[in-house]
């Protein structure tokens, strides 16, 4: 049959064997409303005259984005959100401080395998962890399928990443994820779904760092094949035709640092080793759950993080941040000297929890940092793993994360002492001193594709 | 004569609205008098209904924030030209009621300031330096912008128009 996995998804759901390029319309098993576009959604249900949702089971809805508010504005709107829930009787609701709505939705079940779910946020791809076709829409689109139960898609055409080998110590999928951005590019994937390949049975959080950043290459969807969630008809063709198909070897993977303010401006650590940092987000739909904060644990157990730098740690759901605490995670990093933020998005998207001041350079663990995006447009964005933070945290550089994996205690202690010793005097009067985007670009650009690509 | 503003390539929506002006955060009567407060000062001011937006790759890309378009539709933008558009951002615009059209020239051909005239049913954007060719839009979209937007259409029509 030679279908691709969104194909077979969309064929399934519309009941008529389409392809890539049908226009279609289909029905949702799910929609996911968040609390940042709430007044245009429901201001578009009653432009269309719609009182009620088409069923209040399927709907999803969350206060994560700018929670719990940070303004007035921001809480009266939290406010209407409230109401027009109570007023429409959706069960399914979960307010400020239970966390993002991404994790939410995939943990506690809410993604149904091999259909579509529409959300109103950029980053519903990431349904596509347990094999869901999720996609981010805007409000309107998201009004019109409260009042529908339905929606239309351009059937995508697909790009299949394979993962092959085994991540060694200190590496992360969160690396692997930035080096097929890498490859691929902002637009790369604009339209398709991507199909991941050969990491099926990874942990749940880590296929949700991939599906979810595959909105970053433009994807419509991002999908994993072969994972526990997924029944048994759930998968490609064997014969399946791709737009593109992309191979990454796991075992030579280096950590991956995505430079300002592109997420596709990714180096290998090396050239990036020594760029000094004054704040370290860890957190968001991308890297805040428990291994995200186990593996920043794992650096900063027993010490406390450098003079000068900020770490702001956002667990990504209330039953991550239990789980952390549960396991004395949260007291470690509390203990290095981490503002642990109320489960949510934090200052991903730069509206609450410690955002950015100009001048600043931060590394966050999320998934976007274009201009802006934190908070001032005069602050920069460095992406990375968990592990790299946490050695941001502690040293104020950039730095490879596995020698302090390594490292004996003493040794641990030195390589602290040296990065901490070489990093450049930053402050409020050192405009942008320090920050090497500029320079790191130029190395992006430069560094032709390290991986095996076939085209 | 609507006037041209040309943009580059991978024009995001945090660009167009930052996350920190959001109606949710200013107000629904603001918003919009951000648009492009940090990456082109003045715009918002200076942009007049009708005026034309042109645009290399991937235009509109990023976060899905409707408010975006919604603060262009505000600005009485009278249309979107790009090389090629953000799915989302695409999605967005058709159902507020703004064409959003594919042209590959565009952005070579006009300059930023140029007074231009965009004939859809002739497929050509003119300006002084010469007329770039635009793709007409899927019949679907064309639908559903006639109508004003997807709730008009809907409103009108009961459901999609026939795919």
């Amino acid at each position: 049959m030679s279908r691709t996995l969104a194909e077979v998804i969309i064929s399934r759901v519309s009941g008529r064997d389409v392809r890539a390029g049908d226009l279609v319309i289909v029905p949702i098993s799910r929609v996911m409303v968040h609390d940042s576009v709430i007044d245009a959604v429901i201001g578009g249900l009653r432009e269309l005259g719609r009182e009620r949702v088409w069923d209040t089971s399927k709907v999803c809805v969350f206060v994560d984005h700018a929670a719990p508010a940070p303004t007035p504005v921001v809480a009266d709107s939290h406010r209407v959100l409230r109401e027009w829930v109570r007023e429409q009787q959706i069960p399914t609701f979960y307010d400020a401080g239970e966390g993002v709505c991404h994790q939410i939705m995939v943990e506690e079940g809410y993604c149904e395998p091999g259909t579509v779910i529409v959300g109103s946020d950029s980053h519903s791809n990431s349904y596509g962890a347990v094999g869901a076709f999720g996609a981010g829409m805007g409000a309107t689109d998201v009004a019109v399928a409260l009042a529908l139960g339905r929606t239309w898609l351009r059937v995508p055409e697909s790009i299949k990443v394979d993962f092959t080998g085994r991540l060694r110590r200190g590496i992360t999928m969160k690396d692997a994820i930035m080096r097929v951005v890498r490859e691929i590019g902002t637009d790369g994937a604009r339209y398709a779904c991507v199909e991941f390949h050969g990491v099926g049975d990874l942990p749940q959080g880590d296929r949700i760092t991939l599906a979810g950043m595959t909105t970053e290459m433009g994807a419509k969807a991002g999908i994993v094949v072969g994972t526990p969630e997924s029944p048994a008809w759930l998968r490609p063709d064997p014969d399946a035709r791709y737009l593109r198909e992309v191979t990454i070897d796991l075992e030579t993977l280096e950590p991956q640092i995505a430079v300002p303010p592109r997420v596709d401006q990714v180096v290998d650590i090396s050239a990036a080793i020594g760029q000094p940092v004054d704040i370290v987000f860890l957190g968001s739909c991308t890297n805040g759950r428990l291994v995200d904060m186990q593996q920043a644990a794992r650096v900063l157990r027993g010490r406390r993080i450098a003079p000068h730098v900020r770490l702001e740690v956002v667990p990504s759901s209330r039953r991550q941040y239990d789980l952390a605490m549960q396991d004395g995670t949260m007291q470690i990093l509390s203990a290095a000297g981490a503002v642990i933020g109320s489960s949510g998005c934090g200052p991903c998207l730069g509206r609450t929890g410690g955002v950015l001041a100009a001048q600043e350079i931060c590394l966050s663990t999320a998934n976007r940092n274009y201009k802006g995006r934190m908070g001032s447009p005069d602050a920069s964005i460095y992406i990375g793993s968990p592990y790299v933070a946490a050695v941001a945290a502690l040293t104020g550089v950039i730095d490879d994360p596995r020698p302090y994996l390594e490292a004996t205690d003493d040794e641990f202690d030195a390589l602290v002492a040296r990065r901490r010793g070489e990093r450049p005097e930053r402050g409020a009067a050192s405009s942008r001193s320090g920050d090497r985007s500029r320079e790191l670009v130029m190395a992006s650009a430069r560094s032709g594709p390290a991986a095996e690509i076939d085209d | 004569m609507p006037r041209a503003w040309v943009f580059g390539d991978d024009l995001d929506t945090d660009q167009m609205v930052p996350g920190r002006y959001a109606p949710f955060m200013v107000g629904q009567d603001k918003f919009h008098t951000y648009a492009f407060c940090d990456a082109r000062p003045g715009f918002a001011k200076e942009v007049r209904p009708g005026d034309i937006m042109v645009g290399g790759e991937n235009f509109g890309c990023g976060s899905s924030r409707e408010y975006a378009v919604a603060a262009l539709k505000k600005l009485g933008v009278g249309a979107v030209v790009a090389k090629s558009f953000a799915r989302i951002f695409f999605r967005n615009c058709i159902n507020l009621g703004i064409p959003a059209i594919e042209s590959a020239d565009a952005v070579e051909i006009v300059r930023d300031g140029d007074d231009v005239t965009l004939d859809v049913a002739a497929g050509v954007l003119r300006a002084p330096r010469g007329a770039a060719a635009v793709r007409p839009m899927a019949p679907f979209a064309q639908e559903i912008l006639s109508a004003g937007g997807v709730v008009a259409y809907l409103r009108a029509h009961g459901d999609f128009p026939r795919v």
